[in-house]
């Protein structure tokens, strides 16, 4: 057992506790992974879905993927939490081009599973500090004006599991807390507006009409730059599991106070101190004591092509794909490294590049069947670099789990086979 | 960010003179309409925020009115809690540990409670009447809320076992973890100096660790 493995002690116990039947790794069988072709449909013979009538319109009145495409889906680990409802699951990012992830992969975080709100019966409250205590409709909602904007998503504790070593073996498990939309809604400024902010305001607590009635403090400032209230996500209406039908957005800032099913919104003059913002998202130092309000994702990015999930399948030329963002502002700049943080390459930014949004990159490259350490390393306009684990954790030890932003490193083998390791 | 506060309070001084403006032979619902750029909402009655206005702060304001006790909480927390936290707070299988945990935050493995880790208790009867018992939010009365909270706060040392928790005083109770937080946050952090090294960069490139070796990846496939 090496240095890294002796800490997982409590990890262990669990899965041997539950989940005995899921041990094992993913990505096996490399090189032989690509699917194996039936002659008869290739050249120069007819393929055998050419000569026939297909399936008419409405077939599927809401299309649903190719049936070829059925292990693209979330993912949960069943020993991380107690109950499924109060859980999370991770987003596919290995199987996604672009920046938008569709509404269907988008990773779900439930605290009292998924409420089934009827949208003619949803009411969000504005009360205390403003000049009016308001109540709107869905219909009211969609009357203001509207703002449409691109962001991500990100929980604090993505990447959670990965503070003491390498633990999962997957791009989709330690990097899948993520995604990313177009958001429709109203701008909270106008809001505010609406219900006349007294100038004692400078916190709005944000609640959920969920089960968990999950309710963080956000301050007024942010309040008013750039949240909303989101209906839609990428041009309908928001699923279920992401608040239908009405969302906080909080732009950059950690998913936790993304308030779901919002129905309620108080002015105050102090932060409010709720479960999430006290017991839960602050970053446990060394000596004990605790980081409180650490609100801004910083940038991060991921290699998600080649990962333990998509390893490599042939040699000669081939395709880097990665993710990067940051919750300051748009991300400049993403290199990448093959060998492990000795030597790095500027990798092509593919727009659109938008402030607090997945931005896509990509790499051309040779592969000779050489073993490779491959990272990535994003950059925001602020000047920020995305740091080491080592660097993360000299200043903030092992215990933190949130606001893991670290660089990971995903080991590439002679046989294509790739694995999440820890390097040190 | 500020520029925005400010904005905002310049227009509510335009809006109160247009408004001032306007009160010769106009009464309230035309000057209250120009306050409003939207006109949008109805306007909340007294009764309908009390019924969802249900947060506590840490200074007590938003408790409602009620009491109870640890004696008379211990029966609620037996039937309605333990089942999932366990008959002492120690928590079955993967639920929350409520009570100890005292004196772990700097080891190697903490134990985060209520005694332990919380910094104030009018988060504890926050989170409990909301949200607990899991899936059964808001069901317990506020009497009865009070009585657990009392219970925890007593089986993690914090009160007297017949100290009678209130509205009056959840305000007031000091958490054994009240200082253990700071701010603001301090990040950026763990920057190279320098900037980003690009050629030849001293790191170890020795392999310490492989998720493989852990074993604990669902399969998913």
């Amino acid at each position: 057992m090496d240095k890294q493995d002796e800490k997982y002690s409590i990890s262990r116990r669990q899965i041997l506790g539950g989940a005995a039947a899921t041990l094992g790794g993913i990505a096996t069988a490399p090189l032989a992974t690509a699917a194996e072709s039936n002659p008869a449909n290739l050249p120069p013979n007819v393929s055998e879905w050419t000569p026939y009538l297909g399936a008419g319109v409405d077939a599927n009145p809401y299309g649903v993927p190719s049936e070829h495409e059925s292990h693209v889906i979330r993912r949960n680990v069943e020993w991380l939490t107690a109950s499924t409802e109060s859980s999370v699951n991770f987003t596919p990012l290995q199987d996604l081009d672009g920046i938008v992830t569709p509404n269907g992969l988008c990773f779900e975080r439930h605290h009292g599973g998924v409420p089934e709100v009827i949208p003619a019966d949803y009411r969000l409250m504005i009360n205390g500090l403003v000049d009016r205590e308001l109540i709107f409709t869905l219909d009211d909602l969609k009357r203001f004006p509207q703002t449409n904007r691109f962001h991500f998503l990100e929980c604090a504790a993505n990447g959670g599991m990965e503070w003491r070593g390498a633990q999962l073996n997957g791009c989709q498990y330690t990097f899948g807390m993520v995604h990313n939309v177009q958001y429709s809604g109203v701008k909270l400024s106008d809001i505010c507006r609406e219900a006349g902010v007294k100038p004692s305001a400078k916190w709005v607590l944000a609640e959920g009409g969920d089960s968990a009635g999950m309710n963080r403090s956000v301050p007024i400032e942010k309040i008013l730059d750039d949240c909303m209230i989101a209906y839609s996500m990428n041009g309908e209406a928001l699923r279920p599991e992401q608040g239908y039908p009405a969302r906080l957005v909080v732009p950059g800032w950690e998913g936790n106070m993304w308030v779901k099913w919002i129905r309620r919104l108080e002015f105050g003059d102090q932060p409010y101190m709720a479960r999430e913002e006290t017991s839960k998202y602050t970053d446990l130092l060394p000596n004990g004591k605790a980081r409180m309000f650490t609100w801004v994702m910083d940038a991060k990015s991921v290699v998600t092509s080649p990962c333990p999930e998509k390893p490599m399948i042939a040699k000669g030329q081939n395709l880097l794909k990665g993710l990067a963002w940051s919750g300051r502002g748009k991300i400049t700049r993403v290199d990448v490294s093959l060998d492990g943080g000795v030597n790095w390459q500027t990798a092509e930014l593919h727009g659109p590049v938008l402030s607090k949004s997945l931005t896509r990159f990509t790499l051309p490259f040779v592969w000779n069947g050489e073993e490779m350490m491959v990272q990535s390393r994003a950059m925001d306009e602020t000047g920020y670099v995305q740091p080491t684990i080592d660097a993360l954790q000299k200043e903030r030890g092992v215990n933190s789990i949130y606001h893991n932003n670290a660089i990971a490193t995903w080991l590439v083998k002679s046989n294509g086979e790739v694995e999440n390791v820890r390097l040190g | 960010m500020f520029a925005l506060v400010n904005l905002n309070v310049k227009f509510h001084l335009v809006l109160a003179l247009g408004a001032a403006g306007i009160v010769i032979g106009a009464l309230a619902v035309p000057a209250l309409a120009a306050d409003r750029p939207f006109n949008l909402g109805k306007i909340a009655t007294a009764e309908e925020v009390a019924g969802w206005d249900i947060d506590v702060r840490p200074d007590g304001k938003g408790a409602p009115v009620g009491s109870g006790t640890a004696s008379l909480g211990e029966e609620i927390y037996a039937e309605r809690c333990a089942g999932c936290h366990g008959d002492f707070g120690e928590g079955i299988d993967r639920w929350p540990v409520l009570v100890g945990g005292q004196g772990s935050l700097q080891t190697h493995d903490p134990v985060k409670t209520v005694g332990s880790y919380w910094p104030y208790a009018s988060t504890i009867y926050d989170y409990i009447y909301r949200a607990m018992p899991f899936g059964e939010a808001q069901s317990l009365s506020h009497d009865e809320t009070y009585s657990v909270v009392a219970y925890l706060l007593n089986m993690n040392d914090v009160i007297d076992e017949d100290f009678t928790l209130s509205n009056e005083n959840i305000g007031a109770v000091k958490m054994p973890n009240r200082d253990g937080f700071f701010l603001p946050d301090p990040r950026p952090d763990g920057q190279p100096k320098g900037g980003p090294c690009m050629k030849n960069c001293q790191v170890s490139t020795k392999i310490i660790g492989r998720a493989r070796n852990i074993d604990v990846t669902p399969e998913g496939q």
